[in-house]
């Protein structure tokens, strides 16, 4: 088999870097990530990059492959046209550290914000897998920040404090949606998360690895649940005429 | 001379973020203390994310001739009596109540009709015991727990790895450590720490394995003075991926058997018949594993060198829906859909039962103040582990190491911190900058998996265990002298040649205790040896450092008491 080229962005720090070539010999059924680690282990010991599993199930290996955003451990090398060179960038909207490794830990700090799964006292504990399969949609989220990467919202607009991202809405829908949940996150989804400010344009649900229909399943419904308790006309005009 | 390093303090720090990890910082918090998680990767990427068949415990659900008695004799067998018989029973009795609170916390599992946790069969267990969410129990339980831990308030140190344990007359006080990202030293104080950091799986090439498995917490416990036990059962879990090249070793769920997946050679033989008639594919994981590796060795393999696990005789919806990783892991990464055709496995290294020793009600180590849980740590699953039998260790031994340690925490006083050993140890990490030879550490690592696999692998001789020593000693020599370029921001090299020492050390504790114990029992099959030995029955190997050099010594196996000992052995 013939060797491929990795264009590979290198640098230190939020600005700057620039791309080095490397030949990495391709073997079959080749992911991205192995021509990585090839790399590492023969031409570059110090190319950083981050990754746990490499089986698709971590979310640590994101990255910008030919401009798309992707797990590198998902992505074959065969699948990419081989008479160009393979283009690997680091997710654009996250402060670079080195190499292919970006500052994500602001997505950490969104999620602190988020009020946690509240049982409704005294309940019975009896679930029906209707229910278990409705939530587990959004408890798939491997947390790769693809979808947060990709969102024009924070990639273009850099909307950060004042937008939470598709990530932590799929992971309020699978609050509110837990059967047994007695929270209620509308008043922060629509005051501190930015819910508003998301106009579905469904880019985050085509990156997701894990297949989740983010805008259908998790935003559009939470849009619906913001609305009902702030914009329903009837209870607008209860509150203008009785105040509250 | 030491360069800056920032200080933190903590009642309970601990070294791990896996499923062991969280629950005990989760315990510790609970009983008021201030608590410290270091982790090597992001929070919530730890190996228990890529758990997949379930948790184990007799919820009695869909059996109800279950309960903790039966979980414990089976237990106690798949480990072939070397357990800790205490350890194992307090595992099957609080099990259940780790697995409930767990939803009260968040956690979905699959249903049964009636609305409750369904639970589904796997390999050594006589009763449907496992509470699982399809394929991906692993990434329910370390979410739920990383959530429950952030609520709570813990301080998590992410891509931080510790290097050292810092002592003061025999007990610990901190740790020292860099922080991956930046390079920059971190020195934490601390009145009890617990060990979480797994196994030790990418000392082998073909493992399930990520790569923060590098045996670190053993390694640390071991140069604090605490004792390491069983370090010969390393599990070759039966079914990895073996094609194509890239994917080697990638693990396939015991839950493809657990849903009625079907073994067979490259002459369609079910050959489990000849091994285990009874209970065939959901035989114990030792004796599939060396069932595949003898129908390859014979000639009977598949293309690539494994076998075929077939579960497309079942419909493709229910296939997709019980088992959705595999069925997308295969079709993207090997092409092949699993719903129409088999797959091809083989045996990849995935757990070590050895670890460091605990006592049983406290989890703590031979060291005071040093705790240990989950794969870290020795003692449950004996010989082997059952499949399930992982994360219900983590979630039951987690807490009660969390509990311990902070308890410990209230009766010692403020940590002092050694300075020379501070130093000391800044000079070891940085070492590799200044070495002037050219031996890659990449090369080292590689190298070194290719003598586990080959020396110290299913089958295991006199011989090649001999020969292992030797290449042991020599890459020793080629690790310490190990350099890398680049600078100390986010240096992959350098942080290898670090994670190299401790898989060296683990390698060889391996290898130390695989050659004394002359008999095969659980994973640990010699063919020179290949029936039990009565007196190996009684007898675990422990290895200790002494000033310096690795010792190997014995200690008896703790008697059963007489009535559970009657119903163990009960047919």
């Amino acid at each position: 088999m013939p060797d491929a080229t990795l264009r590979i962005s290198r640098g230190e720090g939020p600005t700057g870097g620039e791309t080095v070539d490397y030949k990495v010999p391709i073997a079959p059924g080749m992911v991205v990530l192995d021509a990585l680690h090839y790399i590492q282990g023969h031409q570059a010991p110090d190319l950083a990059v981050r990754w746990n599993c490499k089986a698709a199930k971590c979310g640590s290996c994101s990255a910008e492959v030919n401009g798309r955003p992707r797990l590198t451990c998902k992505t074959r090398v065969d699948s990419l046209p081989m008479d160009e060179p393979i283009v690997v960038m680091p997710m654009k909207s996250f402060p670079r550290i080195k190499d292919l490794v970006t500052d994500v830990s602001w997505n950490y700090a969104v999620n602190k914000k988020i009020p946690p799964f509240q049982p409704k006292p005294g309940v019975e504990w009896k679930i029906s897998q209707l229910d278990v399969d409705r939530v587990q949609e959004f408890r798939k989220c491997i947390e790769c920040f693809l979808c947060q990467n990709v969102c024009h919202v924070l990639r273009e607009h850099d909307a950060k404090p004042s937008f939470a991202g598709p990530r932590f809405f799929v992971r309020v829908a699978g609050l509110e949606m837990h059967p047994l949940d007695s929270a209620n996150r509308a008043p922060l989804l629509k005051n501190e998360m930015g819910l508003g400010l998301c106009n579905i344009t469904k880019c985050c649900t085509e990156v997701c690895p894990e297949d989740i229909h983010i805008t259908d399943n998790a935003i559009i419904p939470l849009k619906e649940r913001v609305v009902d308790q702030f914009y329903d006309p009837i209870t607008m005009l209860f509150r203008k005429v009785f105040g509250g | 001379m030491t360069t800056s390093y920032e200080t933190r303090e903590h009642d309970v720090l601990i070294i791990g973020a896996g499923g062991a990890g969280l629950r005990a910082a989760i315990e510790a918090l609970a009983q008021g203390a201030s608590v410290g998680v270091v982790c090597k990767s992001l929070l919530g990427k730890a190996h228990t994310v890529m758990a997949e068949g379930g948790i184990a415990a007799a919820m009695c659900n869909v059996d109800t001739a279950d309960g903790w008695k039966p979980h414990f004799k089976d237990t106690m067998f798949g480990g072939k009596y070397l357990n800790n018989w205490r350890m194992a029973q307090i595992h099957a009795q609080e099990a259940p109540d780790r697995v409930n609170e767990l939803e009260q916390w968040g956690a979905l599992f699959d249903r049964t009709e009636k609305g409750a946790i369904l639970q589904r069969a796997f390999g050594g267990h006589t009763y449907k015991r496992l509470c699982h969410v399809g394929d991906r129990t692993g990434l329910e339980m370390i979410r739920t727990l990383q959530d429950r831990g952030v609520q709570l308030g813990f301080d998590v140190y992410m891509e931080c790895t510790i290097t050292r344990l810092l002592t003061d007359a025999g007990r610990v006080t901190g740790a020292f450590g860099y922080w991956r990202e930046n390079g920059r030293l971190i020195v934490f104080k601390a009145k009890s720490i617990v060990i979480a950091t797994g196994g030790i799986g990418k000392a082998w090439p073909v493992t399930s394995n990520s790569w923060e498995y590098t045996g670190d917490g053993m390694t640390l416990a071991y140069e604090a003075g605490a004792e390491l036990m069983d370090m010969e059962f390393v599990q070759f879990h039966p079914t990895g991926m073996v094609w194509p090249p890239g994917v080697q070793g990638l693990l396939v769920t015991e839950a493809v058997r657990g849903e009625g997946g079907i073994l067979r050679n490259k002459n369609g033989e079910r050959f489990m018949e000849k091994y285990d008639p009874k209970r065939m594919e959901l035989s114990t994981r030792d004796v599939v594993a060396r069932s595949i590796y003898t129908e390859v060795k014979e000639g009977r393999g598949t293309e690539h060198g494994g076998a075929y696990l077939d579960i497309s005789h079942k419909p493709a919806e229910y296939v997709k829906k019980k088992l959705p990783s595999m069925y997308h892991q295969f079709k993207e990464l090997a092409d092949v859909d699993i719903t129409k055709g088999p797959m091809e496995v083989g045996p990849t290294c995935h757990y070590v039962m050895g670890g460091i020793r605990v006592e049983a009600e406290t989890a703590q180590s031979t060291v005071p103040g040093l705790f240990a849980a989950g794969e870290a740590a020795a003692g449950l699953h004996g010989s082997n582990r059952l499949g399930g039998n992982s994360l219900s260790d983590l979630l039951v031994f987690g807490r009660r190491a969390g509990l311990a340690a902070a308890q410990h925490a209230k009766t010692v006083p403020n940590s002092n911190v050694s300075e020379a050993q501070i130093a000391e140890a800044e000079r070891e990490l940085l070492a590799p900058f200044s070495n002037p030879s050219t031996e890659s550490p990449y090369a080292v690592h590689r190298d070194l998996q290719a003598v586990m696999q080959s020396l110290v692998g299913i089958f295991r001789t006199e011989e090649d265990l001999k020969k292992a020593f030797a290449e042991l000693e020599q890459l020793k020599s080629r690790a310490a002298k190990a350099s890398v370029e680049g600078s100390r921001l986010f240096n992959p090299g350098w942080h290898l040649a670090r994670d190299l020492k401790s898989m060296l050390t683990v390698s060889e504790a391996v290898a130390l205790s695989a050659l004394a114990r002359t008999e095969s029992r659980g994973a640990h099959s010699r063919i020179d040896y290949p029936k039990y030995d009565p007196v190996w029955a009684k007898k675990h190997n422990i290895i200790v450092n002494e000033g310096g050099k690795m010792t190997r010594r014995e200690s008896p196996v703790d008697e059963m008491p007489p009535d559970l000992k009657e119903f163990v052995m009960a047919e």
